[in-house]
């Protein structure tokens, strides 16, 4: 028997229903606060920002989709659907705690200041990307943002941010880590061993799981038994908390709540945001091949965007008149970025070979030297690194 | 100079690199107060306490990944894997996370503070999951960088060398040979470069490579073979990734003549990396065919331990047979 067990004389089975953790909501469907309840502490400010970021998301995504179909970028991956459970979490959070995120939380990045043009640079893989042209788009990282960059393996950064959150402890800066992952990432082994290594080592780490119905194709339903991710939380002794991702003020408020309780007690928490992903899970799938119209409409006609829109007017916020020109002002910032970014070069073939190491090695010295050569020798067959040799340079004892 | 066996040289590694850096941070299964089962922590817990030293769940992919976020924030982790049989569980936190941090993210971020430590080897009737060579699986790893010592001196050395290197390191520790391999180590901070092998010993007739415990195996048939008048050169690699091709290419052009001798399996191993390179490097000088003396290609086996492994005799028949070809 554990410390905290009671002896019984009946053999009982303890029934994962006997653990249902309860949803915050603060916001109805259309949009009022629910009764009985008051407004949670949100300056006008904070509440327009997590507004606009969000709708700046769903912008950016509608565009890039576009411009994936036009073949101007070789992939997307859209937040549609889950802009409040990303921008109400993050907007609870000091811009100092390190972000480790999946692929989806776009908007979280936006939130911490990414500029169109720095998306672009990403996605197009030009001179300019921070990633040097490195990954697939979608793949952002920003250490001026404290946004650690996404790699495509489900579920690693979850035991990683519990090792950033125990020296964020260790250092006394008084701040933690955020660590964003889907619900199916959570069946990776990844994140068991994260959620126990951040428990037993006290670490300051909110765990976030975006709960959003699908993992590509496979619906939650095949995906886990339990009442969803969170009471696998308490199993591992974490505090944990479930809201409405579709209504941002409820994200908000726990974020905050998760963020003081992670920080004060030194202790991991986890937060699963319930909402759905209104898109595809990329530009290459195809949701109507396994769900169904109705199903997507009963979740269109809970918008995020649309309900905070709605409670930021009935507050007096916000207008209809000011929300169409954020559109417009978006859609043009945009679509410029796109234009100018795409017309930009490559990276430097440099960056094929640097950061492998922190200096590069003698044998990939020696195979970029070949490399080059045969470059030089076939230039009509590798156009792109020909006339591109701007870009990041190697340390000046590579003479190549 | 004191005498230290190789345990306590790597015992002595931590203690240096703790003391002169409270950034350093040594965690794994059992290796707390007890100072984990070969007791290569001893100590280290009483002496920069918990939160510098401590025990983690049995989860390796879960140290690992942990390690990789406390070296990405800017500690030095030392992790110890208990097994290198047991590092498996973590292979995609080392191979597709450690190893492509910096690169992947464009030099804004990486994890070049982390040391993954693992007892490898055969030779104490560990079976098929006490005694694996996984060092070929790591090679093939850009990104990564691969040391195994074979002294007590090299041990501490290089240790200490891995600990600060900028990029992570797997530092795979011959654990047969943990308290029978005794020399004098300095009790102070010395570092031994990664990448640069050490000759043993000059010869003329035949060089005669490999790393960690397999270096006793090897002086033991080259004492042996000089008896038959053959002149050995013995190279001890002691970095893997990346290996110092110039030391063995020049080595094999002075005598014409290579063996590589390893305990992990022949297919796909290591010496196959190194036969290729030397003989694009020396294919006029070679006077026979290189020779790979391993393990077989089974897995590691238990009552059959000592006919498995490539002891001396294996190495000095392969001498042999190399200088009549």
């Amino acid at each position: 028997m554990t410390a905290a067990s009671s002896l019984t004389g009946v053999p009982k089975f303890t029934q994962h229903k006997d653990l249902v953790i309860p949803t915050l909501s603060i916001l109805n469907h259309d949009g009022l606060l629910r009764k009985g309840l008051e407004m949670p502490a949100l300056s006008q400010s904070m509440a327009q920002k997590i507004y606009r970021d969000m709708v700046y998301i769903r912008t950016l995504d509608q565009r890039m989709i576009a411009a994936q179909r036009q073949g101007r970028l070789s992939f997307y991956l859209s937040c549609t659907g889950e802009e409040a459970a990303v921008v109400g979490s993050i907007a609870g959070f000091s811009n100092k705690d390190m972000v480790m995120s999946q692929y989806r939380e776009q908007a979280a990045l936006r939130f911490r200041g990414f500029t169109s043009k720095q998306f672009m640079n990403q996605l197009l893989s030009n001179d300019l990307d921070l990633g040097k042209g490195r990954q697939m788009p979608i793949h952002y990282g920003s250490s001026k943002l404290n946004y650690m960059t996404i790699s495509s393996t489900l579920a690693t950064q979850i035991p990683q941010a519990a090792g950033y959150a125990y020296g964020q402890k260790l250092s006394g800066n008084k701040t933690c880590t955020v660590c964003y992952f889907g619900d199916g990432a959570a069946s990776e082994g990844d994140f068991h061993a994260g959620l126990n290594m951040a428990a037993v080592t006290n670490c300051p780490v909110v765990f976030i799981v975006r709960n959003n119905g699908y993992a590509i194709s496979t619906p939650t339903s095949e995906q886990f038994l339990g009442d969803g991710i969170a009471p696998r939380g308490v199993g591992y002794g974490i505090s944990a908390i479930r809201v409405d991702g579709n209504d941002a003020l409820a994200v908000y408020t726990a974020s905050v709540a998760a963020r003081k309780l992670a920080l004060e007690n030194n202790q991991p928490v986890i937060l699963e945001t319930m909402s759905y992903r209104l898109g595809a899970h990329s530009t290459s799938d195809d949701p109507s091949s396994y769900r169904s119209v109705s199903e997507e409409k009963s979740w269109h006609d809970k918008d995020p965007i649309v309900r905070m829109k709605t409670w930021l007017i009935s507050n007096g916020w916000w207008s209809e008149d000011k929300d169409n020109q954020l559109i417009t002002a978006y859609r043009k910032e945009i679509l410029e970025a796109l234009k100018a970014q795409e017309k930009r070069p490559p990276p430097s073939i440099n960056c094929l070979i640097s950061d492998v190491y922190k200096t590069p090695p003698t044998h990939l010295l020696e195979q970029f030297s070949e490399l080059q050569k045969h470059i030089k020798q076939y230039p009509d067959h590798y156009l792109q690194c020909s006339t591109s040799d701007k870009g990041v340079s190697l340390p000046a004892s590579i003479d190549v | 100079m004191t005498k230290m066996n190789l345990l306590e040289a790597v015992n002595s590694a931590l203690d240096t690199a703790m003391e002169v850096d409270n950034r350093v941070i040594c965690l794994g299964e059992d290796i707390g107060q007890f100072g984990g089962v070969f007791r290569a922590t001893s100590r280290l817990q009483e002496k920069y306490g918990k939160q510098r030293c401590f025990n983690t769940p049995i989860t390796e992919q879960g140290i690992v990944g942990f390690s990789i976020g406390l070296a990405a924030q800017g500690s030095v982790p030392i992790a110890e894997i208990q097994f290198a049989d047991y590092i498996f569980p973590a292979f995609d936190q080392i191979v597709n996370e450690a190893a492509k941090f910096r690169y992947r993210s464009g030099d804004q971020f990486d994890c070049g503070g982390l040391t993954i430590r693992a007892p490898y080897g055969g030779g104490i009737s560990g079976g098929l999951y006490h005694s694996q060579s996984p060092e070929a699986y790591f090679c093939h790893t850009p990104g990564l960088k691969v040391v195994i010592p074979s002294t007590a001196y090299q041990a501490k050395g290089l240790l200490l060398s891995a600990i600060r290197d900028p990029d992570p390191v797997i530092f795979f520790e011959p654990k047969a040979i943990y308290r029978a391999e005794i020399g004098d180590v300095p009790t102070e901070d010395y570092e031994i470069p990664l990448g640069v092998a050490e000759i043993i010993s000059e010869g003329t007739d035949i060089t005669i490579l490999g790393w960690g415990a397999q270096m006793r195996q090897i002086n033991r048939a080259v004492a042996i073979a000089k008896k038959d008048g053959i002149s050995c050169e013995v190279i001890d690699l002691r970095s893997l990734l990346p290996w110092d091709i110039e030391t063995v290419t020049n080595s094999v052009n002075k005598t014409g003549r290579l063996i590589v001798t390893h305990e992990a399996p022949r297919t796909g191993g290591f010496s196959g990396e190194i036969a290729a390179t030397i003989q694009e490097n020396c294919f006029l000088a070679l006077e026979s065919p290189i020779m790979r003396v391993t393990g077989l290609d089974t897995p590691f086996p238990l009552i059959f331990e000592k006919e498995y492994l490539p002891d001396y005799t294996k190495v000095y028949e392969a001498i042999k047979k190399s200088v009549s070809f």
